[in-house]
């Protein structure tokens, strides 16, 4: 996107229309969430049939994970503060940094599911199974695009695609990565540590 | 040229947005960062802390909405820069929250019996 000599960007409003767009999106975003948590705070406690949530849930081990999906948050930020210092390389180890605890966190979320399966709770067992994998699932999805796209850029980045300059798509990846672990940091709160 | 290039050839002064997109680049340094995600990691181990204490259950959910709400609010003002960004930003991201919350709080009152 052309630069104006001011530093100003070639836009009606001065603003990247990339970020615009990123942020409308986010906010959209917010409205599915929304919706799949409106929906399992409806149903988790209406369910005929177990397991039902104080059954499963394994609050020290998704603490875990929500301080992992917390702190890369924090790498990612990291990351973004590297590069628009024009320092590619950490920038490289931060990038990388937030994709690993991004695979942990994805990793955990498995182990959980499966642990849920074996102890009975499908997608079709009742309302709890299926308003819970719907929201955690969607989220889950979220972050493995999230964790694609910090890759990407990885990799991109060690053939010298990433500079100083392109720090606003570090940004954009960044933005998308942070809603995720704020979506994850609404879900931790209402779902596993507020039991009706 | 965009609006603000011809405002300042003209001497003008800037919009707030435009004055703000300016200093868009005044954001916190990776100390910083470090910091508020050591507060991040403290408060989200009172969140859990606060779980296995025995105390009235409404306290405790009002406790646990608040730290999550402080939670997400450093995370989107300082990680996602809207403390520093431009304000079209943040009424977007706003926006889409107020619209939520109004849609949850339907459909809660909704089920519950609340609307007819």
């Amino acid at each position: 996107m052309a630069y104006a000599a001011s530093g100003h960007l070639e836009t009606s409003t001065g603003l990247d229309n990339r970020k615009l767009l990123m942020w409308l999106f986010l906010a959209s975003d917010c409205l599915f969430f929304g919706s799949f948590i409106a929906a399992y705070l409806l149903y988790r406690d209406r369910s005929l049939v177990g397991p039902y949530p104080e059954d499963l849930f394994d609050i020290p081990f998704t603490s875990v994970s929500a301080f992992i999906l917390l702190m890369s948050s924090v790498s990612m930020v990291l990351a973004l503060a590297a590069i628009q210092r024009g320092n590619v390389r950490n920038m490289q180890i931060w990038l990388f940094t937030t994709a690993a605890l991004g695979t942990l966190f994805i990793s955990g979320q498995a182990y959980e599911f499966t642990e849920f399966n074996q102890e009975g709770l499908g997608l079709s067992t009742n309302l709890f199974g299926t308003t819970f994998f719907v929201l955690t699932g969607f989220h889950g999805a979220h972050v493995t695009i999230g964790v694609l796209i910090l890759v990407s850029l990885f990799v991109v980045s060690l053939r010298g695609g990433v500079q100083q300059k392109d720090s606003l798509t570090i940004e954009l990846a960044g933005l998308y990565w942070h809603f995720v672990d704020i979506v994850w940091i609404v879900i931790f709160t209402l779902i596993y540590l507020i039991q009706p | 040229m965009t609006l603000a290039d011809y405002r300042a050839k003209r001497g003008e002064p800037l919009i707030k947005e435009e004055e703000e997109h300016a200093h868009a680049d005044h954001h916190p340094n990776a100390l910083e960062y470090a910091q508020i995600g050591l507060i991040l990691a403290v408060i989200t181990a009172a969140e859990v802390g606060l779980y296995y204490i025995d105390m009235d259950h409404s306290l405790l959910v009002a406790v646990l909405i608040m730290l999550s709400i402080a939670k997400f609010a450093m995370v989107v003002l300082w990680f996602m820069h809207l403390k520093f960004d431009a304000n079209v930003f943040s009424v977007l991201f706003v926006s889409g929250m107020a619209l939520t919350f109004a849609v949850f709080i339907v459909v809660i009152a909704a089920q519950r019996g609340h609307l007819v």
